[in-house]
């Protein structure tokens, strides 16, 4: 259909999700803004393809998620880069239990495999369905659900559960805890 | 403990019943994660982006300004 106003102002509204997505998904703001930019310009580009009455923020999303992958999968080595200058990050960062908390959270997610954490933050945060879920990442209602257990129950295990051997970052923030004291 | 837990049988919880109380914390946590940017709202860049694109000519524009993805392999 037509770019109206109307379909503007939904795009415009359904910005600030598709930021918290591409945020999470990318774990970096600045990167994750250019992923929304590039989202905005194919919706707008290719809007005569979206169909009226059509979920909006689905169809965002779509062009969002595949843009990531197509990034991620170029940029799989400075991932790993990030990963060294996060651990510097925490550091610096005095022991501030809520923010820790907040951190060693995101730490957690960005553990998961990428099918895992966007099952999950599509259900778990955006608030789509398990379906709409199914359909932005192009495969079968039963996978997503899978894939959103597989995540929860690895983000417990990487958390709450003491004796995880391969959680790094946990245990990097325990030192920190631990030697601010000596 | 037993069949409340058969979704998270590879997790082994310190005590039982505590699942239930992380799962509802990690949602928790989700959502605060990603409400937290929710709330910042529409950054001008973006507004700017589809005002722009609103005016004459804005297709070509289109084509122009695909963002910086550098073309590096």
């Amino acid at each position: 259909m037509p770019l109206t106003d109307s379909l503007r102002d939904d795009i415009l509204a359904s910005v600030p999700s598709l930021r918290a997505f591409a945020i999470s998904l990318s774990g970096n703001g600045d990167r994750a803004d250019d992923l929304v930019q590039e989202t905005l310009l194919r919706a707008l580009a290719n809007i005569d393809s979206f169909q009226v009455g059509s979920n909006l923020p689905a169809w965002l999303f779509t062009i969002l998620r595949n843009l990531f992958r197509s990034d991620y999968r170029k940029r799989r080595r400075e991932v790993e880069d990030a990963d060294g200058s996060y651990a510097k990050t925490l550091k610096t960062q005095p022991a501030q239990n809520a923010h820790l908390e907040f951190e060693e959270f995101r730490a957690a997610l960005e553990k998961l495999p990428q099918d895992q954490r966007e099952a999950l933050i599509l259900v778990g945060a955006s608030g789509f369905s398990y379906e709409d879920a199914a359909t932005i990442c192009g495969c079968a209602v039963g996978t997503i659900k899978s894939r959103v257990n597989r995540a929860r129950s690895k983000l417990s295990a990487l958390l709450y559960v003491d004796g995880t051997d391969d959680f790094g970052p946990d245990n990097t923030i325990r030192a920190v805890i631990g030697g601010s004291g000596g | 403990m037993g069949n409340v837990e058969r979704v998270m049988k590879d997790v082994k919880p310190k005590q039982g019943g505590l699942n239930s109380e992380i799962q509802s914390r990690i949602g928790h946590q989700l959502r605060a994660m990603y409400d937290d940017v929710v709330r910042q709202g529409v950054p001008d860049r973006f507004a700017e982006l589809i005002r722009k694109l609103d005016e004459p000519g804005a297709k070509a524009a289109v084509a122009d300004s695909t963002p910086k993805t550098d073309g590096r392999d």
